[in-house]
């Protein structure tokens, strides 16, 4: 393969993998501008889509478009019940101890996912057919197709849930100020939950649409969840469209590295990102420097 | 007394596009009780800040003792000997009332990691000492009795006094008392009044910023106030009460207790 | 009212050297049972490092397995590749983790609560991901092995002998770390978490605590690591990931991070728990989640205050119904 046709390849790789780390990323900020808390379970609710999916369709032979969307209900209830459990009750507490809940609750989920799924990874067919499909000289799976297409319906969706909905729009107002948004009428609380379901959901689908190409195991979610973060700062964390634009970049900066450099370090790549974006810049790309200094943490 | 301890000359301080602090210049002598006082957001917090280092002037200069204070970070002024109490109460709330004040003699002790891991003997005389000395400012604010309890168990006018010793622990040379007034009744007032004058009478020089009109005239010996971040008087208590400018900027607030 | 926490600390100190000494006699010899306390033990050096920075000083770290694990190949590497003595490898790599520890503490600890939290997670993954490239030097996943055991007069040290040297160790470090805690230090440390701008305010340098106490959490976590090293003679990555990070931290957290007691409590239960947990692998994980998620629900001061509420309550109904 020519040098050109490689880097076709290693972009298309990015933009995929960059998907996956745009929507972590995404529901990172939803529920860091609903509550001011970084979800450290962001990772599993990935994991565990992927895993529940092979579960519904592997198992229990469900057809796959049925699987997918009992994948995503049973993830958003586990995120729902996670929201009540342990993040309502600790509402008032120190931030080290909201950190270590969440912390927590990846904990729990990904032993949950060992316990009943064991350490081995597992895949699932693709969505469509196997047949790869040749672009420009890069050699590509369908499923590629599915992970940006689906991406983009769930982007549209969200774009349309915070611009269009009622809903949304509240959401939206209690990332600015919860004592207004409440004064107004919103239920602050209910706001919360919805956050922890939407990024619930975001990430099952996310894990769902990328098990075919990579595969997925019990304890994928902590380097998805820092990737996904990386993505969030680096767009400026509570800037839902910087995260998703930053996502994509670190995929492709990411894919580049691992194919041109060295395959060992990729993961590398991400995390000296985000340190450098937390060092450095941390109102990261999109955000400016006086909003990170007022943001809560 | 005419020794000039803090000077401000033509400090300014923006945040975005507000003004908080404008063209200001002043002087503070030495052994004084200057008070600033100024409707709400006069910018009197604002000017605390400036001075404590919390963040930099965006234009002008604040010199104390002939140093420059432009640009020094918080720890490094409080060791200058410039010291403070916070409008909304900022103890330590894991440290009973007796280690809350001894934290106030950091600075003028310099035991480290080592010195403290290893217990040497010059720690060792270094920690009696600074129980002493903590101890000897609890008295002095009357709250010798109180010195085991938790700091934040104490009742509100209490933990003011507590935020006064601490900040008496450090030797200051220049107070800086952020309305320790507020919340407290009219008794606890006035033994408060009583405590800064014995406060100068230690030879340290002392900044008020109050809204208690009647703490203020009993006790200053000048006023300076501030209306939108600019001075609009500086005097006597007397002068600054006929002063016309003044007066007008105070209509529609209330005087005396706010 | 500090002499009579001294006078607690002292009694606890002789109890548990007691218990120390006394030990081999009560497993009789059993190596298996001395090596758990000698894991015990090493684990409790980290925890008490740890417990410096987070429970004194009020900040986190989520990747402190980085620095046991810096410890540990740096004397398992200059001893078994290099012919290193063992002292000088240890001091080597306590050096390398204070350097680390400087140069990713200075821009780390000046962010705030998630930030740090997640710089930490950020930094202890790039380490892990080292320990397992750089294959020539560390082995790679599959690990180093052939490290030299520890000597003495060239009569290698056994079990026994190791337990008492880790747990001299754990004793020099328990009243280092006492003694800072009760000094101006100390204080100086607790300033900072009560309230970093008052702390500044009174002349706490609160930036260059911070970095101290995390250079200094980081030399204990070095320490374990080296003696780590030298007592299973066999490491691997695994041990220095994200799981043993979070398991560090959660020895902190559930025994009660506001002391250094609570987190050798907490270091205690969680070490014995996997032998509790023989043959039931698969639940591992999820017990220390549900552990932890347990502890920060019902008893969030942690375990050890958990007991003494528990204790005080129980006499006053005591009190109450003679």
């Amino acid at each position: 393969m020519s040098l050109t046709s490689q880097i076709i390849q290693f972009l298309f790789t990015g933009l995929n993998v960059g998907s996956i780390y745009a929507l972590v990323a995404l529901g990172f900020t939803m529920i860091y501008n609903a509550t001011a808390i970084i979800n450290l379970a962001q990772g599993e609710f990935v994991m565990l889509g992927g895993l529940m999916m092979v579960f519904f369709t592997a198992v229990l032979q469900i057809p796959m478009y049925l699987g997918f969307f009992l994948t995503v209900v049973v993830v958003t209830t586990l995120g729902a019940l996670f929201e009540r459990l342990a993040i309502h009750p600790l509402k008032n507490a120190s931030i080290i101890t909201l950190i270590i809940i969440t912390l927590a609750g990846s904990i729990l989920f990904r032993g949950m996912a060992m316990f009943l799924w064991g350490k081995d990874p597992y895949g699932l067919p693709s969505f469509s057919s196997d047949q790869p499909i040749h672009i420009w000289g890069a050699t590509l799976q369908p499923q590629f197709f599915w992970v940006l297409g689906i991406t983009g319906v769930v982007l549209l969706g969200i774009w349309f849930f915070f611009n269009r909905t009622l809903a949304g729009k509240a959401m939206t107002a209690c990332s600015f100020n919860s004592v207004a948004a409440r004064l107004v009428g919103i239920n602050v609380q209910k706001m919360v939950l919805l956050s922890f379901s939407l990024s619930a959901a975001i990430g099952a689908i996310a894990g769902a649409i990328i098990t075919p190409i990579t595969l997925m195991e019990y304890d994928r979610g902590p380097l998805l969840a820092l990737k996904g973060f990386a993505a969030a700062v680096l767009g400026g964390l509570g800037s839902g469209g910087g995260a998703i634009v930053a996502g994509f970049l670190i995929g492709i900066l990411e894919s580049l590295g691992a194919g041109l450099v060295s395959s060992g370090y990729k993961d590398a790549i991400a995390l000296l990102v985000l340190l450098i974006v937390l060092w450095i810049k941390p109102s990261g790309l999109f955000g400016s420097a006086e909003e990170s200094e007022l943001k809560k943490f | 007394m005419r020794e000039e301890i803090l000077k401000a000359k033509n400090l300014q301080k923006s945040f975005g596009g507000l003004r908080a602090i404008d063209s200001l210049n002043f002087a503070i002598c030495r052994g004084q009780i200057k008070s600033v006082i100024g409707p709400n957001g006069a910018g009197k917090t604002t000017l605390f800040n400036l001075i404590t280092g919390i963040f930099p002037p965006s234009e002008g200069i604040l010199e104390f003792n002939g140093q420059i204070l432009n640009g020094l970070k918080p720890h490094l002024i409080a060791q200058l000997g410039i010291s403070r109490t916070f409008q909304n109460l900022q103890l330590f709330g894991n440290m009973t009332v007796l280690e809350n004040v001894m934290v106030g003699r950091h600075s003028q002790t310099s035991a480290g990691l080592l010195s403290t891991g290893l217990r040497l003997s010059r720690m060792q005389k270094e920690e009696k000492d600074i129980k002493e000395k903590a101890l000897a400012e609890l008295t002095f604010m009357g709250l010798e009795n109180r010195a085991t309890l938790e700091a934040t168990s104490l009742p509100l006018g209490e933990q003011k006094l507590l935020e006064i010793a601490r900040a008496l622990a450090t030797y200051p040379k220049l107070l800086l008392l952020d309305e320790p007034a507020a919340g407290l009744n009219t008794r606890e007032t006035e033994k408060l009044c009583h405590t800064i004058r014995k406060i100068q009478q230690r030879g340290i020089t002392i900044i008020l910023v109050e809204h208690d009109m009647s703490l203020v005239m009993e006790i200053s010996d000048e006023l300076l106030v501030l209306n939108y971040g600019k001075k609009i008087a500086e005097g006597s208590p007397r002068d600054i009460q006929r002063d016309p400018d003044v007066i007008a900027a105070y209509l529609g607030e209330e005087t005396g207790n706010a | 009212m500090r002499d009579r926490m001294r006078r607690k600390d002292l009694y606890s100190l002789l109890l548990i050297g007691l218990l120390i000494v006394l030990y081999p006699w009560i497993v009789d010899g059993n190596e298996y049972f001395i090596s758990v306390l000698v894991f015990l033990g090493i684990n409790s050096i980290v925890t008490m490092g740890l417990c410096l920075l987070m429970g004194y000083a009020g900040q986190i770290s989520l990747g402190h397995a980085a620095f046991f694990g810096i410890g540990a190949y740096f004397s398992g590497i200059l001893t078994s590749q290099y012919s290193f003595h063992p002292v000088v490898a240890f001091f080597a790599g306590i050096f390398f983790s204070a350097l680390v520890a400087f140069l990713v503490g200075k821009p780390t600890l000046r962010l705030k609560g998630h930030y740090m939290a997640v710089a930490t997670l950020g930094f202890g993954e790039i380490f892990f991901i080292a320990f397992n490239e750089l294959i020539t030097l560390t082995g790679g996943p599959s690990g180093l092995s052939g490290i030299p055991s520890l000597s003495f007069f060239g009569q290698v040290l056994e079990v026994t002998a190791y337990l008492y040297l880790v747990w001299g160790f754990v004793f020099l470090l328990l009243i280092f770390s006492l003694n800072v805690i009760n000094s101006r230090v100390g204080r100086a440390l607790r300033a900072v978490h009560g309230g970093e701008l008052a702390a500044n305010a009174m002349g706490v340098d609160a930036a260059w605590y911070k970095v101290q106490v995390f250079v200094l959490s980081a030399v204990y976590a070095s320490i374990a690591g080296s003696l780590y090293a030298h007592f299973i003679t066999f490491i691997s990555p695994s041990s220095f990931g994200l799981m043993p990070s979070i398991m560090f931290l959660m020895m902190v957290v559930i025994g009660g991070a506001g002391t250094i007691w609570g987190a050798l409590l907490g270091t205690a239960v969680l070490t014995s728990l996997p032998e509790y947990l023989r043959g039931l692998e698969e639940f591992e994980v999820l017990a220390y989640g549900g552990i932890l998620m347990a502890v920060l629900l019902f008893m969030p001061q942690g375990i050890l205050e958990g007991m003494q509420k528990l204790l005080k309550s129980m006499r006053r109904t005591r009190k109450k119904n003679p």
